[in-house]
């Protein structure tokens, strides 16, 4: 059965336009061993915007985030990062826009023989940044997900969330403009799901970082569209529900390859599609 | 149950192993090309350096004597029915300098670092350490495969002239203790048979060795598919492909020194 599809705008901005939108995909598709996983994919992600991707598994979540850095490249279809064609750069330019983007994968992907601060500050001692400048930006960023006290220890020491935030930690160490989160929360508990969603909303609203985040738990990009971080009390705070609207954060939804929606929580929690509406019941 | 069995055409076989020539083939090039692009990764050079020489040098010490020891007691035999008991020191050098010296030492080293640089790897390939170190601007076969090249390389070619020296200090062990041959006349007979030609083929063996080694291990490494077992597979694979091919490459390079500098 094909998926229902809801009526998107999915038209590409005029061309030379593209540096408006962080993330930006047109028609893209890949197949792996002739099964389709992702077929004829649009969408935009602005600046400053979080966009929580949800799907069943296999839908191609976590392709698409590879997709968006270059890691893969599509069977067809364009893909643009930071206002610049990925699709049709060469391995050693996307190094450069790399450095640029932030990514925090699935299962963390720390460097095991490396200690805590090492894989924390891997881009700068490429970047060939003095040392002393290194060991106080890497503390300053343990201290953001806090975490000071694993500085000297070995991925291997630390529990399932203290690996996610130490990659947050890499990712988020060079201030990179967008970030690309592949489920942080996955296999967390709630205390520690709850940290991380803290975490990512922390970068969103202090730091105004573009992201794609691939989640399972619609629970935890609803607290992200109806809180906001107050860096004051450094806690997340409750939006009032007439506030929600400002939030820069939207929704949306893969199903047979394809997005079946892409809008903020309102039009979400009002579809009437009943694929979405069990989704998210 | 019954058991299923899937027939796999020539066809697909031939096109898999043309695939994996040409992976190999772009990822050996693009190895040496590193050299010449920055940055080069000087810091993990040394560090695969001491991994690969300093690690391997108790092995290879070990081996060198050995196989010096074990040349001479079983051609001293031989050569004391003909009266030719002198003659070993000649024999020995030869042996080790030329052939035994750079296999002997190119196959252990392969069985500890080829095996060791793909089941590293591969452990990365299949915990994502390599999209991620992708994902954070560094380039993997500048960072992983080029320092590996580069010291299997250079540390190869000395660690192959200590077996040559320690299998020459065997073979004096066995013909000087146990047959009485004089220290004087076998260290000058081992010495005055070598000439350019055997130096020469026994030093640009180990380079050539060095870079089958760590070129294999680490295509084998970055080809993984398939968790932790893959992770096995590949490391097998690694040590065998390795080994077969030095002994190939071995043949053909005498014959194609005997060709161009002549046979003795």
């Amino acid at each position: 059965m094909s998926a229902p599809t809801l009526p998107l705008d999915q038209s590409a901005p005029a061309t030379g336009d593209r540096s408006r939108f962080a993330v930006e995909f047109e028609n893209v598709s890949i197949a792996f061993d002739e099964k389709v996983v992702l077929d004829g994919i649009s969408f935009q992600l602005p600046h400053g915007e979080t966009k929580a991707l949800f799907g069943v598994a296999g839908s191609g979540k976590s392709v698409l985030l590879k997709l968006a850095m270059g890691l893969l490249a599509p069977d067809s279809g364009r893909t643009w990062a930071l206002g610049e064609e990925v699709t049709s750069m060469s391995e050693e330019q996307l190094f450069k826009l790399r450095r640029r983007v932030g990514i925090v994968f699935q299962e963390s992907a720390l460097f095991d023989s490396m200690k805590v601060w090492e894989n924390v500050a891997f881009r700068l001692v490429e970047e060939k940044v003095p040392n002393d400048e290194i060991e106080r930006r890497v503390r300053e960023v343990l201290r953001f997900v806090e975490l000071e006290r694993t500085y000297d220890m070995l991925p291997s020491e630390l529990s399932g969330g203290m690996r996610r935030r130490v990659a947050i930690a890499r990712a988020i160490i060079t201030q990179p403009e967008v970030i690309l989160y592949d489920s942080p929360t996955g296999g967390l508990d709630p205390v520690t799901s709850n940290t991380i969603v803290e975490l990512i909303m922390k970068q969103r609203d202090v730091a105004k970082t573009s992201a794609l985040l691939v989640t399972h738990r619609l629970q935890d990009a609803f607290t992200m569209a109806s809180h906001e971080f107050d860096p004051k009390t450094n806690q997340m705070m409750a939006i009032p529900k007439g506030q929600r609207g400002n939030v820069p954060m939207s929704f949306m939804i893969l199903r047979d390859g394809k997005v079946i929606f892409d809008g903020d929580l309102h039009e979400l929690a009002t579809s009437r599609d009943e694929y979405i509406r069990e989704y998210i019941s | 149950m019954a058991l299923e069995l899937e027939l796999i055409s020539p066809f697909d076989v031939a096109k898999d192993f043309a695939l994996s020539v040409q992976e190999y083939t772009l990822l050996s090039a693009q190895s040496l090309a590193n050299f010449f692009r920055r940055p080069l990764y000087v810091g993990d050079m040394l560090q695969q350096a001491d991994l690969i020489g300093v690690g391997s040098l108790p092995i290879v010490i070990l081996t060198g004597l050995s196989v010096g020891a074990l040349l001479a007691l079983n051609s001293a035999s031989t050569l004391q029915r003909f009266g030719g008991i002198t003659l070993i020191g000649q024999l020995v050098s030869i042996g080790m300098v030329t052939e035994l010296g750079p296999l002997i030492t190119g196959l252990m080293v392969a069985g500890r670092n080829a095996s060791g640089m793909a089941s590293e790897i591969g452990s990365m390939i299949v915990t994502e350490q390599i999209d991620a170190m992708r994902a954070l601007g560094t380039d993997p076969s500048k960072k992983l495969i080029t320092p590996r090249v580069g010291a299997t390389v250079f540390m190869l070619f000395f660690l192959t002239i200590i077996a040559d020296l320690l299998g020459l200090c065997g073979g004096w062990a066995v013909s000087h203790l146990l047959f009485g041959l004089d220290s004087n006349q076998y260290w000058t007979s081992a010495w005055e048979i070598l000439v350019f030609r055997d130096v020469f083929t026994g030093l640009i063996k180990p380079v050539l060795f060095g870079f089958i080694i760590a070129t294999i291990g680490c295509y084998y490494g970055i080809s993984t598919r398939g968790g932790t077992q893959g992770v096995g597979r590949s490391t097998t694979q690694a040590v065998v492909a390795s080994s077969v091919l030095i002994l190939i490459v071995d043949f053909f390079v005498t014959k194609l020194i005997f060709a161009i500098l002549g046979v003795r």
